[in-house]
């Protein structure tokens, strides 16, 4: 009987801790935006944030490119084949990434390589007590610090995921076109058919921009939440890319259902 | 990393991301081939349309002069209401044009195939296609033939 209340007993802590920390972070956001637009006065430290955020996480985000578009150029290929529709392959390739791989693994890329830079970096400021000396000396570290990160992360992924579909369309056509001999007008001209400015390419970027406000959402709030140790830092670096993955797939799906539902 | 080279990196990953973004638009979307400006509108009433959705093609000797830009119903005479859009360089054709729904391949998509016909006044928009053809069910025609099978069959029979 006993051990049955301890469980519901930390079943309501953990469920109370939960919606803590939801409030924090809802919170902490409001703080954010309200921060947002002083930054326009204060452009350099952007562009300090988008070189760390955007320019160092471009390398891996074209090679992904290439590849995840050579894959599905070779996978397309063997299952068109078999229907005499290698023409096709344009279609495919160009359709899933911009609709859903360009977003979506960009996202989780940007979550490994961004996301957790963020959190640690954020952290570690915190562990070493500088957003405390900021506070000494009446600067807001949400303003000066949490807002520039937030709002490149905001700035930076719409990019990325344009950049890693673009990127995998060329992929897709390296493989379809170069080894394995579509036609070189039909793959382009495919796709120009069946790919609609409207209903793909805007979808795919406010999808990309949805994806960007969460994850950075997510590792700032991380970062500024960490339990000051090390051992807190690195718990909330997990923490991050962990809930930054399952939450990009999730809103995926919701976007997904509410983009292409109709149909 | 002095300031000027991260300012220079940032240029180029905005610039980067920018070319994506166009050339998303442009080379792998149908932007190119967007002219809505200067387009009129036709409309032609079939009996089934079944497969022609909203951004079919609208073609004439082969050639795509359109888009199909809305299906309606009719609910008094039970026919479909299609509007299409031609784009304004074809403004050209004949009053009595003919409308008929084809099927690119076999199983392919949908189209509007419209043909010419010989009256001197041209088509304007909000105009009205009379002559119509609608869409091959390819269950009606399997069902037609099985049923002059068996009727020859019975023929033969008797």
């Amino acid at each position: 009987m006993k051990s049955v209340m301890d469980s519901l007993q930390s079943l309501g802590h953990k469920g109370s801790g939960f919606f803590e920390r939801l409030g924090r972070a809802s919170i902490l956001f409001y703080h954010i935006l309200a921060g947002v637009p002083g930054l326009f006065l204060r452009y350099p430290l952007m562009i300090q944030q988008i070189y760390s955020v955007g320019v160092l996480s471009l390398l891996i985000i074209v090679v992904s490119g290439l590849f995840v578009g050579m894959v599905l150029g070779l996978q397309g290929y063997n299952t068109l084949v078999d229907f005499g529709a290698e023409e096709s392959l344009g279609v495919v390739v160009a359709l899933s990434l911009v609709r859903e791989l360009g977003p979506v693994v960009t996202a989780l890329l940007f979550a490994g390589r961004a996301g957790s830079a963020l959190t640690a970096e954020i952290g570690l400021m915190k562990a070493t007590e500088q957003l405390s000396a900021m506070e000494m000396m009446a600067i807001d570290p949400i303003r000066r610090v949490l807002a520039p990160r937030f709002l490149a992360g905001f700035f930076s992924m719409p990019l990325l995921a344009a950049i890693f579909s673009a990127v995998g369309v060329i992929g897709g056509y390296i493989v379809g076109v170069g080894l394995l001999g579509v036609d070189d007008g039909a793959y382009w001209s495919q796709m120009q058919a069946k790919v609609d400015l409207h209903e793909d390419i805007y979808n795919g970027v406010i999808k990309s921009i949805a994806f960007g406000v969460i994850v950075t959402w997510i590792a700032v709030f991380e970062g500024y939440d960490a339990v000051p140790t090390s051992e807190g830092v690195s718990r909330a670096t997990t923490r991050t890319v962990v809930h930054s993955s399952l939450a990009v797939l999730g809103t995926d799906f919701i976007l997904t259902a509410l983009m292409f539902g109709e149909h | 990393m002095t300031i000027r080279l991260t300012e220079i990196w940032v240029g180029i990953f905005v610039a980067a991301g920018l070319a994506a973004l166009f050339m998303l638009a442009m080379k792998v979307s149908n932007l190119s081939s967007y002219s809505q400006d200067g387009g009129y509108e036709i409309t032609a009433r079939f009996e089934d349309i079944s497969g022609l959705k909203v951004r079919s093609a609208v073609t004439m000797a082969g050639v795509r002069i359109g888009r199909v830009t809305a299906i309606g119903f009719d609910k008094d005479t039970f026919e479909a209401v299609v509007t299409m859009t031609v784009e304004g360089d074809y403004n050209t054709l004949p009053k009595d044009t003919s409308a008929s729904i084809y099927t690119a391949g076999l199983l392919g998509e949908k189209y509007v195939g419209l043909e010419p016909g010989g009256d001197e006044t041209n088509m304007q928009q909000g105009d009205r296609i009379k002559l119509t053809q609608g869409s091959m069910v390819l269950e009606k025609l399997i069902g037609q033939f099985i049923s002059r099978f068996l009727d020859s069959d019975k023929e033969a029979k008797n």
